[in-house]
């Protein structure tokens, strides 16, 4: 095999399998532990072997009561689903919108995502907040993906409109310009409703304890077409990462692949927060983790951003259900703290290496 | 096989002209260098031509104007050397030249086989072939220019655009770096247009020099018609002596102005 073609082949190939495997490997383990562990329930250890028993052609009495499994599978087997896609969902925007926008410190809530998916729960919560039970669909999540989407529309609009060069710092700043608006409303709305502030803290914090499948299903479409539509531009992203210049240079439509990026990104990521809130630090911490481990080649960091960005959300809702049994510890707060202590060692990890 | 014209070429940014009027006409094979001092124009005149930025006039290789163009057409056929490229620094050189291949890819596809084998011969003539793996961060400043060098000769386009291409180098690799090019020309017909500033390196390979000042084009010809302290101290306000060499060399040497 020639030179080139076995450097490329070992790079990419090998030790890019190798973290593929691992982390499919971790976001099992994840999972199976999530769904064994909680408060109420079967001991953990009999979950395993129901789930066995579950199978087709295998009998084992694994002592799983109807209720306990139900328990499992209505209450808990929802949540670590969600979890796991609103990690991986929240993880891969997060390494996308860094990608696009050549900035390590840019999170998927840059456009106006969070600020926007906040007011519109805060509408919700404020108008509708006693009748919504008699409602066909639960408004919330609507709300809340629908402010999401139209606050990133105005961001566009006015980057767009006072865009006169090709970069990307307008679109920017009128995220920022968007975030501010849209959160200076929500305030002013919480101002003369009171009574409804916590439950817009809470929401805002990010919940996953009243997953059910219902909400797997809502956002697993919009989920599953994003992931798609990024992991096409992982070849374009790197191209990017040489610059705009020099990316035109190259031959890249930039306008449209950001357009394309963005778009996508920002569908997922509001159909994410509409159903769990605003789970922070996932989209900057696991893409960068990933890139500390893998490289930064994003043909590595957004399939791996997907793995791992499920596992690691579905290994802080564990802790965030037993911390303070019988209550429940927001997942925002078990992320951060867990997280940044994990970031830093790698950091530390990847100092002593150079 | 590919002729580039600039006719009435004129770029000015937020009403401020920095180029006006440049006409020229270049052929496969030729070798062209502006020269001129900072802020003349040399580098619009280049990124108009790569499709960079917005001019009047015309820019056209063989007759198809640059703005009509697509992205993808333009990286076919021109590859730019930008003068102070961004290179990421935990990208490997071979991911680095591979870039370059960029124009041929569709879309949504990875590079092919017979990419790979582009890179790999580029790589070999560079003399890179043993950095292949190495990151392009940890390259000297030589070694990165030749990545670069490399990633628009992967291009394989007609025409190489280069902006102050030896700015970086010692006088070692600025050699090496412009041995290359005009080897590449001569052997493939690549047609080139650099910006330069050492005077002497200029003349050494360009067929053609073109003096540039405030955006126009003030003499234009050989190294021995372009290069003259006469010129030289009306457009750079520099002293200096120009020499020339029995094998037709033209050697510019800057003067002290108080010497005493």
């Amino acid at each position: 095999m020639s030179l080139a073609k076995r450097a490329t082949r070992e790079r990419a190939g090998t030790r890019f399998s190798v973290w593929l495997l691992a982390s499919s490997a971790l976001l099992i383990t994840a999972v199976l532990v999530g769904t064994m562990i909680g408060p109420a329930g079967p001991q953990w250890w009999r979950v395993p072997l129901e789930l066995l028993n579950r199978l087709p052609l295998v009998s084992i009495d694994s002592g799983v009561s109807i209720e306990q499994w139900n328990i499992v599978w209505q209450i808990r087997a929802p949540r670590v689903v969600l979890a796991a896609i609103v990690g991986a969902m929240l993880s891969v925007a997060g390494a996308s919108y860094q990608g696009v926008f050549r900035n390590p410190l840019v999170d998927p809530y840059l456009l106006g995502v969070a600020a926007g998916a906040g007011l519109g729960a805060t509408l919700v919560f404020t108008l509708q907040r006693q009748s919504t039970e008699s409602w066909l669909i639960d408004p919330l999540p609507l709300a809340a993906f629908g402010g999401a989407l139209v606050a990133v529309f105005f961001t566009y609009l006015i980057g767009n409109a006072f865009n006169k060069s090709r970069s990307n710092t307008t679109l920017v700043l009128a995220g920022v310009a968007v975030t501010s608006l849209a959160t200076a409303i929500q305030t002013f709305i919480l101002q003369r409703n009171n009574d409804v502030v916590r439950q817009v803290y809470s929401w805002i914090l990010g919940r996953l304890s009243s997953a059910t499948w219902g909400d797997v299903r809502l956002i697993l479409p919009y989920v599953s077409l994003s992931c798609i539509v990024l992991l096409m531009h992982r070849r374009l992203l790197d191209v990017l990462r040489v610059g705009d210049d020099e990316a035109i240079a190259l031959g890249t439509n930039i306008r449209r692949v950001r357009f394309v990026v963005v778009l996508a990104a920002t569908l997922g990521t509001a159909a994410a927060v509409a159903v769990s809130g605003l789970i922070g630090f996932v989209g900057i911490i696991v893409p960068h983790a990933v890139r500390l481990l893998a490289g930064a080649s994003y043909r590595r960091v957004l399939p791996l951003s997907i793995l791992l960005g499920a596992a690691f959300l579905v290994a802080a809702d564990i802790p965030s259900r037993v911390l303070a049994d019988p209550a429940e510890t927001p997942i925002g707060v078990v992320t951060a703290f867990f997280g940044a202590p994990f970031f830093l060692m790698l950091l530390r990890m990847r100092k002593t290496q150079t | 096989m590919s002729t580039l014209g600039f006719c009435d070429l004129t770029i000015s940014y937020d009403g401020v002209c920095a180029v006006n009027g440049f006409n020229d006409i270049l052929h496969s094979g030729e070798w062209l260098c502006l020269i001129g001092p900072n802020g003349a124009g040399k580098s619009s005149v280049l990124r108009a031509a790569a499709g960079l930025i917005n001019y009047s006039g015309s820019v056209a290789i063989d007759q198809k104007e640059i703005p009509t163009t697509s992205a993808r057409w333009r990286a076919q056929n021109i590859a730019f050397v930008p003068q102070t490229p961004l290179m990421p620094d935990d990208m490997s050189v071979v991911e680095y030249v591979l870039l370059g291949r960029n124009p041929y890819i569709k879309h949504f596809a990875s590079e092919s086989t017979h990419d790979l084998e582009v890179v790999e011969k580029i790589l070999h003539r560079l003399d890179l072939e043993q950095f292949s793996n190495r990151m392009v961060g940890t390259l000297s400043g030589g070694e990165r220019q030749r990545a670069v060098i490399a990633r628009a000769l992967a291009q394989e386009a007609p025409v190489l655009l280069l902006d102050e291409p030896t700015a970086a180098l010692d006088i070692g690799h600025q050699q090496q770096a412009l041995e290359l090019v005009d080897k590449l020309r001569r052997e493939q017909g690549l047609t080139v247009v650099s910006a330069m500033h050492d005077l002497t390196l200029a003349g050494l390979y360009a067929d053609r020099l073109v003096l540039m000042h405030q955006g126009s084009c003030v003499a234009s010809g050989d190294a021995k018609s372009v290069l003259r302290s006469e010129t030289l101290a009306e457009f750079y306000g520099v002293s200096a002596r120009v020499h020339h060499e029995t094998d037709g060399t033209v050697v510019v040497i800057p003067q002290r102005v108080n010497s005493n």
